[in-house]
C-alpha cells in the first residue's frame, strides 16, 4: 500500500513484515528512528518479536548472532561508530555462515566527528564477508530489506542493506510497504540447517587449525561469489510478486548510444538522473547503479561498460593514502577487456556535504582531459584548505 | 516542481510541518518528498526542513536552493543574513508574525503574508506551536491541495483532544488568510 513514510519507518514495518523472532540494537544517528518505530511497533502489540535492549553495538551483533544459531531470524541495524564497534562480530557472523540482515544507515566515520552521511562505513567492512546490497531509494530499501532475508536463508550468508543515512532514512516520500500476504508468500519462516539444538548438538565458532583454515576461506570465498545468482533470482522472483524489481545486481538507464557512464552507489544515483534530464546539452550519458557491491559483479559490469569510452566512479568513501576504493576494483574489473574505458575517479559529499544537480555539469568538465587525473575529492573547497595546501593537487596513485 | 524551505527553531514542529505537507500531497496522489537540513537539532536553533511537490516521481535528492516559497515561523529569522536566499524572484514568503504584512514593504521584493500563527496556536491549543496554523495558510494561499486533505494528515498524527484543537486552529488560521493570493499553474 502507497503511503507517505518517513524512510526509517517504512524499514521498520517492512522488518516487522519479515517476521524476526529476535531484534537486537543500540541507538546511533542516523539509525535511531529504525530501532524507535520497531520497538513502537513491538510495544503496541503489532510485531511479535524478543526486542533486546543492550549496552553497545558489540553486544547487538553479538546478540543476534546468538539467536540466530538458535535457529532464530533476526535482524539488528547500526551505523558508522557503530559498525566499527561490531565489526569484530560481523566477521564472526559471515565467517560463520550465519544468515541474518542489518541495515547499514550509512554515515561517516570519524575523526573529524561527523553525523551525516556518505558510506565510509559499511566501505570499512567491505572484506568482513557479508553480502552488501546498497539502495538508491527508500522503495528500493524496503524490497532489498525483504530480498535480503530470502538471499540470507538460501546462501548462509549475511546480508547488510546500505541505505544512506538521512538522505533516505529521513527522507518522506510514498513509499509502496507490500501486504503481509505478499512477504509470507515470497519468504517462508527461516529453518536453519545448523540451528544449535540439544538432541542433535554440533559446535558453531570452533578453533579451526592450518589444517582447515584456508578451506573455510575459501568455501566463504565461493559462497559469495555463487550468491550474485541468488540475489538476481530474489530479485526476478520479487519484481513478478510486487510488480517491482530493485535493481538486481546493477541496473543500468540512460541511452544505450552514451559513451559515458557514471558508476555510483546509493541515493545520488536520483540526483544523477534528474541532472542528466536537466542538462540536456551534455553528452549522453549511462547511469550504472551498483547495487551488489559484495558480491563485486565482474560480469555484469563490463556488460554494462562495453562501448563505453569514459566511465566516471563516482563514490561516497576513499581509502586515504591510495584513491577510490570502487574504482580500483572497477580499474581490475575492467581490465583486459577489448576496448577498456577511460576510468575517472572521484569522491563527493563526503560527511553530508550536499551533493547539487551541477556536479553532473562538474563531471563532465572534469573528464574532458587528455588523460585521466588521480583519484580527488571532487567537491573540495580550496579556499578552506590550510594555507599550506593552497594550490597543491590533491594527487594519489592513479586507481 | 513546487519547492519549499521552512525555516523555523528546534522545538517547533519544523519537520513536522515539512512531514505534514508532504504528507498532504501524497494522499491526494501526488509525489512528495520532504526532509530536514540535517542538523544535530536543539531546541531553540535556527533549523531548515525542505519539501518538494511534483505530479511526477521526484529523483533528485539535493537540498532546495531555489525555493518557490518560504514558510519562516520565526520572525527574528527574518534578521538572519541569507534567509531568503535562491527565493524565486515570483515566489513568495508565509511569515508567522503579529505584525500585518505591510510591515515589510519595501525591505523584500517578493510576495509576503504575515500570520499571527503563534498567537493563534496559544489561542486554540495553549501553546506556541505555529506549524499547522502556517500550513492551514499556505495551503489557502497557494490552493495547492484542498483543507480537508491537512485535516487527513493531521489525523494519522494526532488524535484525541490535540487533534480537535488544531482542526479548529487550521480553520481560524485559513479564515485570516485571502485566497489563493499565490495561485499558481503547475508545471510539472
Amino acid at each position: 500500500m502507497r503511503k507517505a513514510l518517513e524512510g526509517s519507518q517504512a524499514i521498520a514495518q517492512t522488518v516487522a513484515l519479515c517476521r524476526p523472532q529476535v531484534v537486537a540494537a543500540y541507538p546511533i544517528t542516523p539509525q535511531t528512528h529504525i530501532v524507535e518505530n520497531i520497538a513502537k511497533l513491538v510495544a503496541d502489540g503489532n510485531m511479535d518479536c524478543e526486542l533486546v535492549s543492550v549496552e553497545s553495538e558489540f553486544s547487538a551483533a553479538s546478540l543476534v548472532l546468538g539467536a540466530a544459531c538458535a535457529g532464530s531470524r533476526t535482524y539488528t541495524a547500526s551505523a558508522s561508530q557503530g559498525i566499527l564497534l561490531m565489526s569484530e562480530v560481523l566477521y564472526n557472523i559471515a565467517g560463520l555462515r550465519i544468515p541474518m540482515v542489518m541495515t547499514c544507515a550509512n554515515r561517516a566515520i570519524s575523526a573529524p566527528l561527523s553525523i551525516w552521511n556518505d558510506q565510509q562505513d559499511s566501505m570499512a567492512v567491505r572484506d568482513a564477508g557479508w553480502i552488501q546490497l546498497y539502495c538508491a531509494s527508500n522503495q528500493e530499501a524496503v524490497d532489498t530489506t525483504i530480498q535480503a532475508y530470502r538471499i540470507a536463508e538460501a546462501t548462509e550468508l549475511p546480508v547488510m542493506v546500505c541505505m544512506d543515512g538521512f538522505t533516505l532514512t529521513h527522507t518522506l516520500e510514498p513509499i509502496d510497504i507490500p501486504a503481509q500476504a505478499m512477504v509470507d508468500e515470497y519468504l517462508p519462516p527461516f529453518n536453519f540447517s545448523r540451528a544449535l539444538d540439544p538432541a542433535n548438538p554440533i559446535s558453531i565458532g570452533t578453533l579451526v587449525s592450518p589444517d582447515h583454515y584456508s578451506e573455510a576461506r575459501h568455501s566463504h570465498h565461493h559462497a559469495l561469489l555463487a550468491a550474485a545468482d541468488e540475489i538476481i533470482a530474489a530479485d526476478a522472483d520479487w519484481q513478478q510478486l510486487s510488480g517491482r524489481a530493485a535493481g538486481g545486481l546493477l541496473s543500468v538507464s540512460g541511452p544505450d548510444d552514451a559513451q559515458i557512464g557514471i558508476l555510483t552507489l546509493g541515493s545520488i544515483v536520483g540526483t544523477l538522473s534528474a541532472a542528466s534530464d536537466t542538462y540536456t546539452d551534455l553528452p549522453a550519458t549511462q547511469l550504472i547503479n551498483l547495487r551488489a557491491y559484495r558480491p563485486f559483479p565482474v560480469d555484469a559490469l563490463r556488460l554494462a561498460c562495453s562501448g563505453l569510452t569514459d566511465l566516471i566512479v563516482l563514490e561516497r568513501a576513499l581509502s586515504p593514502g591510495f584513491g577510490g576504493i570502487v574504482s580500483a576494483e572497477v580499474h581490475a574489473a575492467l581490465a583486459g577487456m577489448p576496448a577498456v574505458p577511460r576510468i575517472h575517479s572521484f569522491a563527493v559529499g563526503l560527511g553530508g556535504r550536499d551533493i547539487p544537480l551541477e556536479i553532473y555539469r562538474t563531471l563532465h568538465e572534469r573528464i574532458n582531459v587528455a588523460e585521466p587525473q588521480p583519484f580527488s575529492i571532487i567537491d573540495v573547497e580550496r579556499e578552506k584548505l590550510p594555507v599550506e595546501d593552497h594550490g597543491i593537487e590533491v594527487t594519489g596513485i592513479m586507481t | 516542481m513546487i519547492e519549499v524551505r521552512i525555516h523555523g527553531r528546534g522545538g517547533q514542529g519544523n519537520v513536522v510541518a515539512a512531514y505534514l505537507l508532504a504528507t498532504t500531497a501524497i494522499n491526494e496522489g501526488w509525489h512528495a518528498q520532504a526532509f530536514p537540513a540535517f542538523g544535530a537539532e536543539r531546541r531553540g536553533a535556527p533549523v531548515v526542513a525542505f519539501v518538494r511537490l511534483n505530479h511526477e516521481p521526484i529523483r533528485r535528492r539535493c537540498q532546495v536552493v531555489s525555493p518557490d516559497f518560504l514558510i519562516i515561523q520565526d520572525e527574528a529569522l527574518m534578521n538572519v543574513p541569507g534567509i531568503t536566499n535562491g527565493l524565486k524572484a515570483d515566489g513568495g514568503i508565509l511569515l508567522n508574525t503579529a505584525r500585518g504584512s505591510d510591515s515589510y514593504t519595501g525591505d523584500i521584493d517578493s510576495s509576503l503574508i504575515t500570520l499571527p500563527a503563534t498567537q493563534l496556536a496559544q489561542q486554540y491549543l495553549g501553546r506556541p506551536v505555529p506549524n499547522t496554523a502556517l500550513l492551514s495558510a499556505f495551503l489557502k494561499l497557494t490552493d495547492l491541495l484542498p483543507q480537508p486533505a491537512l485535516i487527513k494528515s493531521l489525523e494519522e498524527r494526532f488524535k484525541g483532544p490535540v487533534l480537535e484543537k488544531n482542526i479548529a486552529l487550521i480553520e481560524a488560521a485559513a479564515e485570516t488568510i485571502p485566497d489563493n493570493s499565490w495561485k499558481m499553474t503547475i508545471n510539472a
